[in-house]
């Protein structure tokens, strides 16, 4: 089956994004496929590569990377919700007159039709929130 | 409703917070506007605090945040048309239809059970 | 139809309107903060107890483990894991998460 993953915290916050990781794995582990994570509402901020978590504990967002770069996965940060908090990659921060990008490796930065298009496309959707 | 031979799923959006104390309502619109490009049979639930979203009289000038509402009033121009409000959550808010900004269905617990079961995809925000 | 709920039943409503909205022959699962509602003992204990009567009540064993609560269970719950979350999953035609 393909399964869709909808992560709509950030980071460390909410346990939202480690559920969703632990549950993607799981997808993976039993030979299922993963259409895509969508990161909505703070859910983008998982897509920052500037954190520096402390060592004794997860890296949540470089395990998100590793995992979609090993497995093919498409790791989507909804534009409009990035836009609000400040997730860029090279070339919205170019659009955007900004002097910097954050965008995490693994991730890209899409629109939210990618989210109902996860929805169409995969054959099971789960959404992991507050 | 089909968009040429391509799949059509049945989508609810499943709104349960109020407005302006988080984001949730407002970004739950912008998901339902984009998916009406997408040709597919979308519904929006409101329950418990998500009632809330759809009473009239919003005025955000004070709280300086932008106010969105008449953007539901909108969502027919999109045919979006299947609002389901929960009567119980209206209720226990001293609620009624007459409060709310747009034509919507007021439903019972067991037929908005009954349409959540229904659907192909639900999204929570 | 599988639920999931996430948040404990003494912090949120989410629980309650969950059971509310869950048709007999359904699936609830707690996860993360919501498996405080599979314990013995709490004055949410009874509402969970009832559910049993008509739906599948499930707790992510890791969730429970993590906050030392795994050996409280109520009765009727079954405790699972990430790869049976899976499964439910896979097993329901949708899955609703009351957040």
């Amino acid at each position: 089956m393909k399964f869709g993953i909808m992560v709509n915290e950030g980071p460390y916050q909410h346990q939202a994004s480690d559920t969703a990781y632990q549950f993607a794995k799981a997808v993976l582990a039993k030979g299922h496929q993963i259409y895509r994570v969508f990161f909505y509402h703070d859910g983008v901020n998982n897509g920052t590569r500037l954190t520096v978590p402390p060592q004794d504990d997860r890296n949540v967002i470089n395990r998100w990377s590793d995992l979609a770069i090993k497995n093919n996965i498409d790791l989507v940060v909804c534009v409009a919700a990035a836009q609000r908090r400040g997730i860029l990659d090279e070339s919205e921060a170019k659009r955007h007159g900004k002097n910097a990008d954050n965008l995490a490796p693994g991730f890209r930065i899409s629109g939210l039709g990618q989210l109902v298009e996860a929805g169409i496309q995969a054959d099971r959707l789960v959404v992991f929130g507050d | 409703m089909t968009d040429e031979g391509g799949t059509v799923k049945k989508f609810m959006f499943v709104n349960r917070r109020a407005p302006y104390g988080t984001i949730y309502a407002l970004e739950s619109l912008e998901v339902v506007l984009i998916s009406a490009a997408f040709d597919q049979d979308v519904s929006l639930a409101f329950l418990d605090d998500g009632v809330y979203d759809l009473i009239k009289g919003q005025n955000t000038k004070a709280i300086e945040i932008k106010n969105f509402s008449p953007t539901y009033r909108a969502l027919e121009g999109y045919d979006i048309e299947k609002l389901y409000v929960a009567k119980d959550s209206l209720e226990e808010r001293g609620l009624s239809e007459d409060d709310l900004l747009v034509d919507a269905q007021v439903v019972s617990r067991a037929e908005m059970a009954d349409l959540m079961a229904q659907q192909d995809v639900l999204l929570s925000f | 139809m599988l639920h999931t709920v996430n948040k404990s039943p003494l912090d949120r409503n989410t629980l309650k309107s969950c059971l509310a909205h869950a048709q007999p022959g359904s699936a609830v699962l707690l996860i993360e903060d919501g498996v405080y509602a599979a314990l013995v003992g709490t004055s949410t204990s009874g509402m969970v107890q009832q559910a049993l009567s008509q739906l599948s009540v499930y707790a992510l064993g890791p969730d429970l483990e993590a906050r030392g609560v795994a050996k409280r269970v109520l009765d009727g719950v079954q405790v699972i894991d990430y790869a049976k979350f899976v499964d439910l999953v896979i097993e329901h035609k949708n899955t609703q998460s009351w957040l």
